[in-house]
């Protein structure tokens, strides 16, 4: 019993982390376009010519 | 940078064994299928993005450079309030994750761009830049010698790109899902710790309740929505139920956590809005893909004009900006974007879209032309007459908006379902809680939780996933086969028609001039159209599209209105060619050259190659076809006669279309419309389905519920068959998931259910729907 007193809150701390992160994701358009960033992972050299770009 | 993109492609005279296109990947026997193609392979390697072939997944040939000139896109851009000038475009061929990077690193080596973002799924680039406006244009042209055509990212783009409800549904998939997780977490813990202590229950029943109350609150919602708005229209549907069974599911487990009892059920009412939320937000998924392609080609089409100002200085812009009384010049080729009053002297217009009359009529001066006419002779200089938005087609599509209103409450088979379903589990759930609380004499507080067992074993959740899964598979199966579909109850109201009603102009034809066969030889041919690459004129279009490989005549000079003249060969009317002139000479051009007669190249609009074959088809299916056009009688008799169609009508108004289909519906038959023309619409919207070609106006895409984006009309029997498809295996989940009830209710009203057995029936009763719903996706 006192280790489901530390135990649960934990775990509902852990999923509530995960939900939030779920719908920080959702709201700032992540799910917009998944085509584009399964294959946005792939591309190497970001750092070279989009050094200028900006995200507003 | 601007001749490229606007010459016809032609080939290149460099010959390496490759097989393929070097840049499109299109079978060929050169290093490069076309000289756009070179071109644009050159600068790609020059920018030092050659990388992007390694990667480049694209489909053979859908990068191959569009000679059709961009879109003046500078009167679109918006100024940002840090000083820079935003731009949103729609990319037609952004097909591949290569492609995305290829664009962005391409506009990224512009100096002064600030913002270069593609998405692959809505084929959308933000773009943001410093300095004048007008580099736009240079950015389009870039992107048209890379293969990608721009247009301004328009309204029904963002319309489908931006869905608030999908977003939301999204939302409350993510709560439920955690939601149900997290209660299933103690539910479990109740169902097998036999040996719990009450004080330890009592807690997790609690716990269960602090997760599972919020979560149903929060994540019902676009249940509970329409369920309610249902409820006031005193409709049952399948929120309703939905809505009732989570409902009383969760107060029951509220009642059951106060007193302590053996259960809660929060585990169960969660789970099922979870499932029933990924159900929703597959079926919604499928039909924004289509709704997107939908999108896209209007965007396409979309069309900037050319205002002529007092002073003779031209103007590009969009169209809405026109106001009354100003003066617009139409190029040949061009569709007339609003109501105007002819102004040169004499001008020849399409107007197949309107009446669907296939001959080209001549305007006189001071006659007025409608909205959606093309341009069939020389650049046309037009007033206008009413703005776009109290033209002739805005009052078109209000009209067209509260016939396709009306279509939107059409009862599908799972409302059907329902209304005898909602009902008939109501009555059981409240005669098992007077059963229990008046005859055996339970306390009603126990007696509650069987009768809202029976309600949530008899599976709403099935019954509810049961539709839409189908929907989803089929809507897919059928975007992959370029069949557009996205109205919701399309399918449904496709599988039950049993009559065709044919346009005949751009429908069963082709809606463009087709060379007819006559009196002149294949070296002529080559030659003439190599000369009508210079043109936009549509006849010189058909004539270069009669012979692709002709090579282009380099010299050749176009003279507005007359014809096009390279060294000695002219080709044009029958006057400036020296021909002789025929009646009809609206649809012929004459071709001479030193020593040789002129020859006539004649042009009608013909059949498409697999109408016929589709007619038959159609009357296998056990649809009776009808042929309805506005144009003259004997062109309808000619076609009706090669496709034996017995029932016809010819010179039909878009006013006796429409009638003509109310007229059917009236009888009882249940019509499948099927038109391209702005003279369709009506008919297609007041039809209990519609179907468009790809190739029709923009309003008769938007009202029909299917676009035949590949395939031509086959596709329309494609449609059919996996319309009725859907409809089989939509009735058969349906009939499984009442018959799952049938076994479940007894044990329910009996009290042998625990929250366990119905999760059990709950998810196998789902996957055997869902992967009922799969073969949907199979072909025949």
């Amino acid at each position: 019993m006192n280790a489901l007193v530390l135990l649960v809150p934990l775990a509902l701390l852990l999923g509530l982390l995960g939900l939030a992160g779920f719908l920080w994701a959702l709201r700032t358009r992540q799910y917009e376009d998944l085509d584009g960033a399964a294959s946005r992972i792939l591309f190497d050299d970001d750092e070279t010519r989009h050094t200028k770009e900006r995200n507003t | 940078m601007t001749a490229l993109g606007a010459t016809t492609p032609a080939p290149v005279a460099q010959s390496t064994p490759m097989g393929s296109c070097l840049h499109c990947g299109t079978p060929s026997a050169e290093r490069f299928c076309c000289a756009g193609c070179e071109a644009a392979h050159a600068l790609v390697r020059g920018l030092g993005l050659d990388a992007f072939y390694r990667r480049a997944t694209a489909a053979a040939g859908a990068l191959r450079p569009d000679p059709t000139p961009p879109v003046p896109l500078a009167p679109y851009a918006t100024a940002a309030p840090d000083g820079a000038w935003q731009l949103d475009l729609m990319l037609a061929g952004l097909s591949c994750g290569a492609c995305v990077w290829l664009v962005e690193q391409a506009l990224a080596a512009e100096p002064d761009v600030v913002r270069a973002r593609a998405a692959l799924t809505t084929r959308r680039l933000s773009l943001a830049w410093r300095g004048p406006c007008e580099r736009a244009e240079d950015f389009a042209q870039l992107l048209a010698r890379l293969g990608f055509r721009a247009v301004p990212f328009s309204p029904p783009c963002i319309a489908a790109a931006d869905d608030a409800e999908t977003r939301a549904i999204t939302r409350a998939l993510g709560i439920a899902a955690f939601g149900a997780m997290n209660v299933m977490l103690v539910s479990v813990a109740v169902w097998v710790g036999t040996d719990m202590g009450e004080a330890t229950r009592a807690a997790m029943h609690w716990l269960a309740a602090l997760i599972g109350l919020p979560t149903i609150a929060v994540a019902g919602l676009p249940f509970y929505r329409k369920a309610w708005a249902s409820v006031r229209a005193r409709r049952a549907n399948m929120d309703v139920a939905i809505s009732i069974a989570v409902l009383a599911t969760a107060a029951m487990s509220l009642s059951e956590a106060l007193r302590n009892g053996p259960y809660t059920w929060f585990d169960g009412a969660t789970s099922l809005l979870a499932l029933l939320l990924a159900g929703r937000l597959l079926d919604r998924t499928a039909r924004a893909r289509a709704g997107r392609s939908v999108a896209e080609l209007l965007a396409l089409q979309q069309a900037s004009v050319r205002r002529l100002a007092a002073d003779g200085t031209l103007h590009e812009g969009p169209a809405d900006s026109l106001a009354v009384g100003e003066r617009l010049l139409l190029a040949a080729g061009e569709r007339l974007p609003l109501d105007a009053v002819v102004e040169s002297d004499s001008a020849l217009f399409d107007v197949s879209a309107l009446t669907g009359e296939s001959l080209p009529q001549p305007i006189a001066r001071g006659m007025p032309v409608g909205a959606g006419a093309v341009n069939m002779g020389a650049a046309t200089v037009v007033r206008v007459a009413r703005a776009t938005r109290d033209g002739s087609l805005a009052a078109m599509a209000r009209m067209l908006e509260a016939a396709t209103e009306a279509r939107g409450r059409f009862a599908g088979i799972a409302d059907a379902a329902s209304r005898i379903y909602v009902p008939a589990v109501l009555f059981v759930s409240l005669a098992t809680f007077a059963l229990w609380w008046l005859l055996v004499g339970a306390d009603w507080r126990e007696a509650l939780v069987p009768a809202v067992a029976a309600l949530i074993i008899t599976c709403p959740c099935g019954l509810a996933i049961a539709v839409p899964a189908v929907q989803a598979v089929s809507v897919g199966a059928m975007f992959r086969r370029g069949l557009l579909v996205t109205s919701a109850t399309a399918l449904e109201r496709i599988a039950t028609c049993d009559h065709v009603v044919l346009d005949k102009t751009g429908t069963l034809t082709e809606g463009r001039p087709q060379l007819l066969p006559g009196a002149w030889t294949d070296q002529q041919l080559r030659e003439a159209a190599g000369l009508a690459q210079a043109s936009r004129h549509p006849l010189a279009r058909a004539l270069a599209a009669a012979c692709p490989d002709a090579p282009a005549a380099l010299s050749a000079i176009e003279l507005p209105g007359r014809g096009i003249i390279a060294g000695e060969a002219r080709l044009g009317s029958a006057a400036f060619a020296g021909g002789i002139a025929e009646a009809g000479d609206g649809t012929a051009i004459c071709y001479a050259a030193p020593g040789m007669a002129p020859v006539r190249f004649a042009f009608a609009d013909t059949l498409r190659a697999d109408a016929a074959a589709t007619i038959e088809a159609l009357r296998r299916l056990g649809l009776s076809v009808e042929l309805l056009s506005g144009d003259q009688p004997p062109a309808v008799a000619a076609i009706a006669d090669a496709l034996g169609i017995a029932d016809w009508t010819a010179a039909a108004t878009p006013e006796a279309k429409a009638a003509r289909v109310l007229a059917l519906q009236r009888q009882g038959r249940r019509v499948l419309m099927v038109g391209d023309g702005i003279n369709d619409a009506p008919a297609l919207a007041l039809a209990q389905a519609g179907a468009a070609p790809e190739s029709g106006t923009d309003l008769a895409r938007t009202t029909a519920d299917v676009v035949l984006r590949r395939g031509g009309l086959a596709g329309l029997v494609e449609t059919i068959r996996l319309a009725r498809r859907a409809q089989m295996l939509a009735r058969q989940n349906i009939a499984f998931s009442l018959g799952y009830n049938v076994l479940a209710v007894p044990l329910a009203i009996a009290g042998l259910v625990t929250p366990l057995i119905a999760a059990m029936v709950m998810a196998s009763s789902s996957l055997a729907v869902t992967l009922n719903a799969l073969r949907a996706g199979r072909a025949r």
